[in-house]
């Protein structure tokens, strides 16, 4: 099978009921992608597909023939420079053991793609299918709002 | 262990013919419901294949003709919610599809997965039910009222794949959902309500999504006390960890006094 990760053609000899979330980090060394609960409720698993927010320990690696995956690897611009928003997590400290970022950044990215006029609940709402045990999300919200302007 | 092979169809006509000769052979659409048993070999019996609808354009879209609107069995809530003709004529099922997980489970989830795994605590399902969908497979349509046949059973005949939903258009549908999967602390109750055909129809109360008959008649002879009465009647709760059947019936009688109120406001 084929599908595009993060710019680049992939092309795979895998059995297609295998989680993406195993083929991306088993198979493609996408190892930022984390596995928390494994049952589609804590988001560290969140990539896109086709610019849309995903868990991948719930999608079927076979589903995503011919589509456009990117995970956090793929969010850092063209020069390798970090985005606007991998910068924002930084400054803000919106990231702590970091187990949640990956899948944060994605969902965040997804929404600011969506949107660039949020308010703190707009966020909150984006982001609630992202857990985080560390940062108590203040920082996280601040953060993604601080992309908005 | 044997592998789980993942079959990928052409068209609908395809996925029903493998569906039919393709042993153990189980549907998949968004995998939200069914992706972590079949990671965790769960599934009984254990499927053999996968047949992925989840690329079906036959299934896809949300198409208006005359005054039927029709979903696509593998839409996800993300479209649905999205879909102009769902905000105007269909506004309890946009709410009830914002209700379901977040943004991840909402660009999968779909209203065939819900239909199919008939939970009691479907979320889109009393709103199905208070439209008086009808759901559509590769050979016939079934009414709603008649779809849910027991806990977690459907009147779904083997080999049967749902491929949309239809509404009737120009009802007003009512919607609400008390408690969260995040907290379930509370007792969780959905509930959408139709004035005019009277519908009352209650999640997380019985072991099927059902329709409150008794206080429907009420409704309908516009006695909203009388039903307000019946409904601790017909719901079938049960007493477990989180809550007792009391206090389900009594928090049911106040959606529904709340749902009504706002009807005769309106
Ligand atoms: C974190 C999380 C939160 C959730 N929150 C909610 C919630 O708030 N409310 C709620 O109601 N649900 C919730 N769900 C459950 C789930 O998202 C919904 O039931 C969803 O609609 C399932 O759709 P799917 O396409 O993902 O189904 P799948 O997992 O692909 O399939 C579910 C079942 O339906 C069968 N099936 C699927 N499509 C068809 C078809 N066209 N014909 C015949 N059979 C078919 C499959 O074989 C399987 O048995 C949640 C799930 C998760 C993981
Ligand atoms: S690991 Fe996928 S949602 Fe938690
Ligand atoms: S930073 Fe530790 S879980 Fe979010």
């Amino acid at each position: 099978m084929r599908f595009t990760l993060n710019g680049r053609t992939v092309s795979l000899d895998i059995v297609g009921t295998r989680r993406l979330l195993d083929v991306l980090r088993e198979d493609l060394g996408a190892t930022g992608t984390k596995e928390g609960c494994g049952e589609g409720e804590c988001g560290a698993c969140s990539v896109l597909i086709d610019g849309e927010v995903v868990d991948s320990c719930l999608v079927a690696a076979g589903q995503v023939e011919g589509r456009d995956i990117v995970t956090v690897e793929g969010l850092a611009l063209q020069d390798g420079k970090l985005s606007q928003l991998q910068q924002a997590f930084i400054e803000h400290g919106a990231a702590q053991c970091g187990i949640c970022t990956p899948g944060m950044l994605l969902a965040a990215h997804a929404l600011l793609q969506q949107s660039k006029r949020l308010t703190a609940d707009d966020v909150r709402e984006g982001l609630a299918g992202n857990l985080c045990r560390c940062t108590g999300y203040t920082k996280i919200i601040d953060a993604v709002l601080s992309c908005t302007k | 262990m044997h592998e789980v092979k993942y079959i990928r169809p052409k068209s609908l006509a395809d996925a029903v013919q493998i569906y039919r000769t393709t042993p153990g052979c189980r549907p998949l659409a968004g995998g939200t419901d069914l992706m972590v048993m079949l990671h965790a070999r769960t599934l009984r019996p254990e499927p053999r294949a996968v047949l992925d609808l989840w690329s079906l354009a036959e299934l896809k879209g949300v198409l208006r003709a005359g005054d039927i609107l029709e979903i696509g069995a593998a839409e996800s809530y993300t479209r649905i919610i999205a879909s102009r003709d769902v905000q105007r004529h269909l506004p309890a099922l946009a709410a009830a599809s914002r209700t379901i997980g977040a943004a991840q489970i909402q660009n999968r989830g779909t209203l065939g997965g819900n239909l199919a795994n008939a939970s009691p605590a479907g979320d889109t399902l009393p709103v199905l039910l208070a439209y008086d969908a009808v759901v559509v497979t590769d050979r016939r349509s079934i009414p709603i009222d008649k779809f849910f046949t027991g806990y977690r059973r459907t009147a779904l005949q083997s080999h049967e794949l749902i491929t949309a939903v239809r509404f009737p258009l120009g009802r007003r549908v009512a919607f609400r959902k008390v408690g969260t999967r995040a907290a379930q602390a509370i007792s969780k109750i959905v509930m959408a309500v139709s004035r005019n055909p009277a519908r009352i129809a209650i999640g997380s109360v019985a072991e099927v999504p059902l329709r409150a008959r008794r206080a429907e008649v009420a409704l309908e002879r516009n006695d909203a006390d009388g039903a307000i009465t019946a409904v601790a009647e017909d719901i079938r709760p049960i007493d477990d960890v989180r809550s007792t059947a009391a206090y389900r019936r009594a928090v049911t009688q106040n959606v529904l006094r709340e749902l009504l109120d706002a009807f005769a406001r309106s």
